[in-house]
C-alpha cells in the first residue's frame, strides 16, 4: 500500500531481495494461460498486469432431447444439468515493491507457459531503469507507452468499471470513506497526479485529455525539503513526523500577525499567513515533527489552492487526486481535501480512487490489449480475488507485500436501464452498512453464522465430486477471511452492503468451482412446481376478477418465501421438508421452482391476457435458488406446451425472456444487460415489477423511476423485519407512480 | 536512482542558466544603466544592526532612462529636476480629496457616471456589501488545519466601513475649520497653490491634518513607515513649531539608521511633493516587526502623544499593537484596512512618479542576460489590474476602479515563506543574505527538471526541458543532498517560492480575465532574479498575453495609503 514502504529510500532499487518465496497459487494466479504483460514501475512500486482466462465449472441445463418420454412420472426431472467447463477472461493487477521485481521476474519466467506473448508494455519512470532485467528474464521485448496517457487510460476504466471505484475522505468521521455512485456520464473530469511534480489533466473523452497545467511543489518536494530539513530519509517517515507535528511554531498564522484582534475582526487566527514564516528568525530550534507538519500543509494547501484554480478556469466540479503523495495516505488525502475544501468554499470535492495505485498499469495494458477491444466489454471487480482499500490505521493493516486486483470480463456490456428518474443520483442499495455500524455488525454475523449452511450446500450440490469438500472448506477460509476483513475495514470494496456481502460470497464460490450449488435444488423445484402449474392455473381461472388478482399477489409472495438465502427460510425448509406452496401462502407472502412457476408465471399470464407485453428478465449467472435465464427459457417452453396463453405470447413475442447482466441476487440497476436496457426503450416499458427480497428492499426500495413501478417482497428476514417496523414475513407491495 | 516520475511540470526558471547568467542576475549592476554604480554590498545592509551601511542605491530604469542621477545626490538638483522634468502634480493632491472626488464623479454624468455612482455605493458606501467582504476570513493565503470554516467577514466590514467612513467628507466643516483655526500650531500657513480654486484650497487647508504626518503599516516581518517632511515651512511657522515636531523632523530626516535595525530607503525618497497644499519630502523607513515595542517606547521618549496628532496605520500589526500604542506611547491609533490602503497607495504613488521618472515599470527580454532591459511603463489604464502583494504571505486583489477591488485569494508561500525556508537551510539571517546566496546558487542542482525525466521537452505535453518538473525533486537522493551548497539551496527556494507566485498569479490573471499584473511587496525589494522570473514566466506560460509590471516603491505602497487616510481626516 505504501508507495515508499520499507524501501522508499533513494537507494531502493540496488538491492533486490531476491531470498523472497512467493505463494504462487495466491499472487500471480492464473499465469498458465496469461497474456499481454504489462508493467508500471513507479518510484518504490512496481504494478504487473496481465491477461488470463480461467476456467470455470458452469451449470448447465438443458431440455431433455427426446419429447417422448413420460413426463407424468413423479420423480422425473424437468430438464437435466449438466456441468461444464468455461472459460472466462480476467484481468490480473498486482502491486509490490521495487525490491522485489527481479524474484517475481523469475517466477513469471518459470511459470509462463503461453510463448505468444511478445512485447510487455511499460510505463512508469522505473520501466527505463529496469528494461534490461525484463528483457533479460522474460526474454518479452519492453514497449514504452506514455506515462500520462497510461495514467487516464486506466483512471477512465477503473470509473467506467468498477462501482465506488471514487471515494471523499473525511477525517474523523466514521468511516472516513464516502464513497460515490458512479456517474453514467465519467467526462468531464479534472485529474490531478501529484508524483514528484504535479500534473492538471482535464479528460474530457475517451481519447481526448489536455495537460491543463501543473505545479513543481509536489510530492517529490515534501520528500527532498524534508529530508533536507528533517535529515529523515523515507517519504513515509516524514508523513509519520508530519502527522505528529504542530505547524502553528513554524508557521506565521493570522493571530501571529494581528494578536489578539483576529477574533473582533472575524477572521480566523488559525489561517497561516506565511508557511515557515516563524522559522525566519535565527538561532531557533524547531522540531522534527513540527516542520515536516507544516511543509505538509504548505505542499497540500499549494496543490489544493492550483487545483481549485484550473477547476474554476476549466468549469469542472469532478476532481480525482492521485500519485504517491497520496496514493491511499490519510494524512495526505485529509490536508488536501482540507485544502480544497477552503479554497473551493466547497464547491469542488477533493475525490480519491480506490485503485489509484493500478491506474498505471491498467492504462498500460489497455494500450497493449487494442486488439482485444477491453474497452467494449464490461468489466466486474472480483472480490474475491482483489486486496480491497486497505486500512489507514498501520495496526490493522501491516505493510502487505502484495496487493492484488482482479477484474473479470462480463459476457454482456452493461447499461442503466433507461427508466432510471435520474442515473447519477441513482443508489442501488437501501442500507450503507459502512455507515451504519448496527446494522453492519447484524449482516456480518448473519452471514458467518449461514456460512456452515452454504458449505454443506456446496458439497451437496456435487455428490460426484472426490475433492468437493476440500474445497467447500477452501471456500469457508476464503470467505471468513474476507468477512473479517470487512469487519474491521468496512470499506474496503467500496461501500459495503448486504449486496456486496451476498456477491463476495458468489464471487468466493465461484473461485472454488461451486458454480450453482442449488441447480439441483431447483431442478427438483421447478419439476414440482410445473406439475402444480395446471392446477394452480384452473383454480386462478374459476375465481373473480378481484379475487383473481388478490389470489394472483398473494401467490408472487408466496413464492417468494422459498428463498434458500435466507435463514428463517432455510431454517423451515431444511427441518421440514413437507413444507410447501399453501403452507407459505398461509403463512404469508423470485426464486426458482414455486416462486417463478406458480407466482411469477400466472401474474405474468394475467398480464397477457389483458394484452400487456411483458419482459421477464432473470439473472444471468446463478445466484443462490434464483431461477437463471437459462432455466427461465426451459420454463416457459414447457408451461408453453401446458398453457395457451403463454404459448401465443411467446411466439408473438408479447412476453419476451431476457437476462438481467446480473448474477447476484441483488440488483444494480445501472449496470443491466445492455440487451434488456435497449429492449426496455424500444419496447416502451411503463410498468417496472421488482419482485423478491434482494432485489426490492435490500436494494431498490427507495429507487425512482420514471414510470410506474411495484416492489414486492416478503421480509424473511427478523431483524430487517423489527428494522422496517414489521414482523417476520411482513409484505412490502409498493406501488410507486412518478411524480409529474 | 529511481523515483516515481510522473511530474510533468512548469513555472521553470528561465532558460539556460549559465554562472555568468547568475552572476549578471545577482544585482541592480546586471540591468545596464546610465549612471553606472557600483553594485551595493549586500551583507552591509544588516537589519540586526550589526553593520547598518548606507542603502543601497537603485539604477535608473534602462537605458534611455529619462530619470537624472539617483536622488541620493542632492535634493536641491531633484528639485530643480522635478520642477523641469516632472508633471505638475498639484491636481493629484486635491484628487485625493473627497470632495474633488465627488465633483468628479458627478461631473462624468451620463451612464458612464452613473455606473461609477453604483460602483461606489457597492464599496460600502452606502452600507452595501462589496463585493470583496464576501472574501471572509480568506485575508490570509492558506488554510491552517484547525480552522473553522465560513468566518464571519461581517465585522471585518464594520470595521473597514468605521475606517472609510472617516475619509467621507465632513459635514459641517466650517465649524471644525474654526475650531482649528484657533489652534497655536496649525500647519500650512504657507499658500502656493497654484492654479487650483483658490476657495477650495483655502477650505481644505483649513481641514489639513496636523503636523507630524505619518503612515504606518505593520506587516508580519516588516513595518513600513511613511514621513512627510514639509520643506515650505516659513519662518513664522518655524518660530511657532513645537520643539518635539521639530526634533522629529530632524531626526528622522538627518539619519538614514535608526537604533539597530531602522532604515530609511533614501534612494526611494520622493522630493518635491505637494500633498494638500504643501510642499515637501516623502520619505520611507522600514524596520522589523519585532522592533516594534521599541519604537512605540520611542514615541514616548519623545513625546509623540503630545503633538495631538493621529496615527493611522494599517496592516495587521495595527490591531496587535494597538493597545501598547495606548498604554505605553499614550497613543490612540487610526486603523485602516489594508486592503484600502495597498490600492490607494499604489494609485498615488504612480500618479506622482518618481522623481520624474516612472514609478512602474517591467523588463523586456527578462531571461536574456545580454538584451534583458528594465524599461518605464505608463499605467496609463490601470484598469483592471491584478495586485500581487508579496509580504510575508501573499494577496492577490482583482482592481477595477478605485474604489471597486476584490481580494480573489493569497498563498502563506510569500516573502516569509522564502526567508523563512533559506534559515533553516542555510543559516542565513537576513533577507539580504538569503538573497545574495541565492545570487551565486544553482537551483538546478536541487531542482528536478522536466530534462531530466525525459531527457529532453515533453512534447507530449509541450513542457519545455528547462521548466521545473520538481522543487527539491532531487533531494529525495542522498548523493545529491551531499552534493548541493548552501547557495544552491537559497537560489532554488527563491525560484520555488518565485514560480509558485507567478503560477498562482496566471491562473487568478485567466480566472478573472486581467491581463497586466502589478507585482508589489518587500519580497521584490533588491529581488532582480524573482522580479525577472516572474516577467519571464508569466510572459512565456502565458504566450505573450500577461505583462509582469513592477513599481519602485515596493513595499510601501500601505504606509502611503494610510498617510493619506491621514489627510482625509477632519
Amino acid at each position: 500500500m505504501a508507495e515508499c514502504g520499507a524501501s522508499g529510500s533513494g537507494s531502493s532499487g540496488d538491492s533486490l531481495d531476491k531470498s523472497i518465496t512467493l505463494p504462487p497459487d495466491e499472487i500471480f494466479r492464473n499465469l498458465e494461460n496469461a497474456k499481454r504483460f504489462a508493467i508500471d514501475i513507479g518510484g518504490s512500486l512496481t504494478k504487473l498486469a496481465y491477461y488470463s482466462t480461467v476456467q470455470h465449472k458452469v451449470a448447465r441445463v438443458r431440455s431433455f432431447e427426446s419429447s417422448g418420454r413420460d413426463t407424468e412420472q413423479d420423480h422425473e426431472p424437468p430438464y437435466e444439468i449438466s456441468v461444464q467447463e468455461e472459460v472466462t477472461a480476467r484481468l490480473h493487477f498486482v502491486k509490490f515493491e521495487n525490491t522485489y521485481i527481479e524474484a517475481c521476474l523469475d517466477f513469471i519466467k518459470d511459470h509462463l507457459v503461453n510463448t505468444e506473448t511478445k512485447v510487455i508494455q511499460a510505463t512508469g519512470g522505473g520501466a527505463y531503469k529496469f528494461k534490461d532485467l525484463i528483457e533479460e528474464k522474460l526474454r518479452l521485448k519492453v514497449d514504452k507507452e506514455d506515462v500520462m496517457t497510461c495514467l487516464i487510460k486506466g483512471c477512465n476504466f477503473v470509473l467506467r468499471n468498477i462501482p465506488h471505484e471514487a471515494f471523499a475522505y473525511q477525517k474523523d468521521s466514521d468511516p472516513e470513506f464516502r464513497f460515490q455512485t458512479n456517474h453514467p456520464d465519467i467526462f468531464p473530469y479534472l485529474l490531478v497526479n501529484i508524483g514528484s511534480g504535479v500534473s492538471i489533466v482535464k479528460v474530457e473523452t475517451e481519447d481526448r485529455f489536455e495537460w491543463v497545467g501543473g505545479s513543481s511543489i509536489g510530492g517529490g518536494t515534501f520528500w527532498g525539503l524534508g529530508a533536507l530539513l528533517t535529515k529523515t530519509k523515507k517519504f513515509d517517515e516524514l508523513l509519520h513526523l508530519a502527522s505528529k507535528g504542530q505547524h502553528t511554531s513554524v508557521d506565521m498564522l493570522v493571530q501571529d500577525v494581528y494578536g489578539g484582534a483576529h477574533q473582533t475582526l472575524g477572521l480566523s487566527g488559525d489561517l497561516i499567513a506565511s508557511s515557515f514564516g516563524k522559522s525566519a528568525a535565527a538561532d531557533k530550534e524547531f522540531s522534527k515533527e513540527d516542520m515536516a507538519k507544516s511543509l505538509l500543509h504548505m505542499i497540500s494547501n499549494d496543490i489544493g489552492q492550483l487545483a481549485c484554480l484550473y477547476a474554476k478556469l476549466h468549469c469542472l466540479d469532478r476532481v480525482y487526486f492521485g500519485g504517491f503523495f497520496i496514493r491511499g495516505h490519510p494524512v495526505t488525502m485529509r490536508t488536501i481535501t482540507y485544502s480544497i475544501n477552503f479554497f473551493s468554499k466547497g464547491e469542488v470535492q477533493a475525490l480519491f480512487l480506490r485503485h489509484e495505485g493500478y491506474l498505471g498499469a491498467i492504462g498500460a495494458f489497455l494500450k497493449g490489449a487494442e486488439q482485444d477491444n477491453p474497452n467494449q466489454y464490461s468489466w466486474g471487480e472480483n472480490y474475491a480475488g482483489s486486496s480491497g482499500l486497505m486500512s489507514s490505521s498501520p495496526e490493522l493493516c501491516p505493510t502487505q507485500r502484495f496487493d492484488l486486483l482482479e477484474m473479470d470480463r462480463l459476457e454482456r456490456p452493461l447499461a442503466n436501464l433507461p427508466l432510471l428518474l435520474d442515473p447519477s443520483s441513482y443508489v442501488p442499495d437501501t442500507v450503507d452498512l459502512t455507515d451504519d455500524a448496527l446494522a453492519r455488525k447484524y449482516w456480518l454475523t448473519c452471514f458467518e453464522e449461514a456460512l456452515d449452511g452454504v458449505v454443506k450446500r456446496a458439497v451437496a450440490s456435487q455428490p460426484g465430486s472426490v475433492d468437493a469438500a476440500e474445497r467447500a472448506e477452501k471456500f469457508r477460509q476464503k470467505y471468513w477471511r474476507k468477512l473479517q476483513t470487512l469487519r474491521h475495514q468496512p470499506f474496503a470494496y467500496g461501500t459495503l452492503t448486504v449486496r456486496s456481502l451476498l456477491d463476495t460470497r458468489e464471487h468466493c464460490l465461484n473461485e472454488f468451482n461451486f458454480p450453482d450449488p442449488y441447480s439441483k435444488v431447483k431442478q427438483k423445484e421447478n419439476g414440482v412446481a410445473l406439475k402444480c402449474f395446471p392446477r394452480v392455473i384452473r383454480c386462478l381461472d374459476a375465481l373473480g376478477w378481484e379475487e383473481r388478482q388478490l389470489a394472483l399477489v398473494k401467490g408472487l409472495l408466496a413464492g417468494n418465501v422459498f428463498d434458500w438465502g435466507a435463514k428463517a427460510v432455510s431454517d423451515v425448509l431444511e427441518s421440514d421438508p413437507q413444507f410447501g406452496f399453501e403452507e407459505a401462502k398461509s403463512k404469508l407472502q423470485d426464486n426458482s421452482g414455486i416462486d417463478v412457476i406458480l407466482g411469477v408465471f400466472p401474474f405474468v399470464r394475467e398480464l397477457l391476457s389483458r394484452g400487456t407485453e411483458v419482459i421477464l428478465a432473470c439473472n444471468s449467472g446463478p445466484a443462490l435458488n434464483d431461477v437463471t435465464y437459462c432455466e427461465s427459457l426451459i420454463v416457459a417452453e414447457r408451461i408453453a406446451a401446458m398453457d395457451p396463453v403463454v404459448h401465443s405470447a411467446l411466439k408473438e413475442e408479447r412476453l419476451l425472456l431476457m437476462q438481467t447482466g446480473s448474477s447476484s441476487p441483488c440488483l444494480d440497476l445501472s449496470r443491466l444487460d445492455k440487451g434488456l436496457a435497449v429492449l426496455v426503450r424500444e419496447r416502451g416499458a411503463d410498468l417496472v415489477v421488482i419482485e423478491g427480497m434482494g432485489r426490492a428492499v435490500h436494494t431498490n426500495y427507495y429507487a425512482a423511476l420514471r414510470c410506474e413501478s411495484l416492489k414486492l417482497a416478503v421480509i424473511k428476514n427478523s431483524w430487517l423485519a423489527e428494522r422496517l417496523g414489521g414482523r417476520l414475513f411482513s409484505v412490502i407491495f409498493k406501488y410507486e407512480v412518478p411524480a409529474e | 536512482v529511481s523515483r516515481p516520475l510522473h511530474p510533468h511540470v512548469h513555472w521553470a526558471a528561465p532558460p539556460s542558466l549559465s554562472p555568468r547568467q547568475h552572476r549578471l542576475l545577482r544585482g541592480q549592476a546586471s540591468i545596464p544603466s546610465p549612471a553606472t554604480l557600483p553594485p551595493p554590498r549586500p551583507g552591509s545592509l544588516s537589519l540586526d544592526g550589526r553593520a547598518v551601511d548606507p542603502p543601497r542605491v537603485r539604477e535608473a530604469i534602462g537605458r534611455e532612462a529619462f530619470g537624472p542621477p539617483p536622488a541620493y545626490l542632492d535634493w536641491l538638483a531633484a528639485r530643480w529636476r522635478n520642477g523641469r522634468g516632472g508633471r505638475w502634480r498639484g491636481r493629484l493632491c486635491l484628487g485625493w480629496t473627497a470632495a474633488e472626488e465627488a465633483t468628479r464623479v458627478s461631473a462624468l454624468g451620463g451612464w458612464l457616471g452613473r455606473q461609477r455612482r453604483l460602483l461606489r455605493m457597492g464599496a460600502g458606501r452606502l452600507g452595501v456589501p462589496m463585493e470583496r467582504h464576501g472574501r471572509a476570513a480568506d485575508t490570509y493565503a492558506s488554510a491552517g488545519e484547525p480552522a473553522p470554516e465560513g468566518p464571519d467577514g461581517r465585522r471585518r466590514e464594520l470595521l473597514r466601513r468605521r475606517a472609510s467612513s472617516a475619509s467621507e467628507p465632513p459635514v459641517g466643516s466650517s465649524a471644525s475649520a474654526s475650531a482649528e483655526g484657533i489652534r497655536r500650531n496649525r500647519p500650512g500657513s504657507y499658500s502656493g497653490a497654484p492654479s487650483a480654486s483658490r476657495q477650495r484650497v483655502e477650505s481644505l487647508r483649513k481641514k489639513r491634518q496636523l503636523f507630524p504626518w505619518f503612515g504606518l503599516d505593520i506587516g508580519g516581518t516588516l513595518v513600513k513607515l511613511v514621513y512627510f517632511e514639509p520643506k515650505d515651512i516659513t519662518a513664522e511657522e518655524e518660530e511657532e513649531e513645537v520643539e518635539s515636531l521639530k526634533s522629529i523632523r530632524k531626526y528622522l530626516t538627518s539619519n538614514v539608521a535608526y537604533g539597530s535595525t531602522g532604515i530609511r530607503d533614501v534612494h526611494l525618497e520622493l522630493k518635491d511633493l505637494t500633498l494638500c497644499g504643501r510642499k515637501g519630502n516623502l520619505h520611507f523607513i522600514r524596520f522589523p516587526t519585532h522592533d516594534m515595542p521599541a519604537f512605540i517606547q520611542m514615541g514616548r521618549d519623545k513625546n509623540f502623544s503630545s503633538l495631538h496628532t493621529v496615527f493611522c496605520a494599517t496592516g495587521g500589526g495595527a490591531y496587535k499593537f494597538e493597545q501598547d500604542f495606548l498604554t505605553i506611547g499614550d497613543l490612540q491609533l487610526c486603523k485602516l484596512d489594508e486592503l484600502d490602503c495597498l490600492i490607494k497607495g499604489i494609485l498615488y504613488i504612480d500618479s506622482v512618479g518618481f522623481n520624474g521618472r516612472s514609478q512602474c515599470y517591467y523588463f523586456e527580454n527578462p531571461a536574456d542576460a545580454e538584451k534583458c532591459q528594465k524599461l518605464p511603463f505608463d499605467l496609463k489604464n490601470p484598469y483592471p489590474l491584478l495586485l500581487v502583494n508579496i509580504g510575508s504571505g501573499v494577496s492577490i486583489l482583482a482592481v477595477y476602479s478605485k474604489d471597486n477591488y476584490k481580494r480573489v485569494t493569497g498563498t502563506s508561500l510569500g516573502g516569509g515563506t522564502f526567508f523563512g525556508l533559506c534559515c533553516l537551510l542555510t543559516g542565513c539571517s537576513t533577507f539580504e543574505e538569503a538573497l545574495e546566496m541565492a545570487s551565486r546558487g544553482d537551483s538546478t542542482k536541487v531542482d528536478k527538471l522536466v530534462r531530466d525525466i525525459y531527457g529532453g521537452d515533453y512534447e507530449r505535453f509541450g513542457l519545455p526541458g528547462w521548466a521545473v518538473a520538481s522543487s527539491f525533486g532531487n533531494m529525495i537522493s542522498k548523493e545529491k543532498r551531499e552534493a548541493v551548497s548552501k547557495e544552491d539551496l537559497a537560489r532554488a527556494t527563491l525560484i520555488t517560492i518565485t514560480n509558485n507566485i507567478g503560477s498562482i498569479a496566471r491562473m487568478c490573471a485567466l480566472n478573472e480575465n486581467i491581463n497586466q499584473v502589478v507585482f508589489v511587496g518587500n519580497f521584490l525589494r533588491i529581488n532582480t532574479i524573482a522580479m525577472r522570473l516572474l516577467a519571464y514566466a508569466l510572459d512565456y506560460w502565458s504566450k505573450g498575453q500577461l505583462k509582469a509590471l513592477f513599481s519602485e516603491h515596493e513595499g510601501y505602497f500601505g504606509a502611503v495609503g494610510a498617510l493619506l487616510e491621514l489627510l482625509k481626516i477632519p
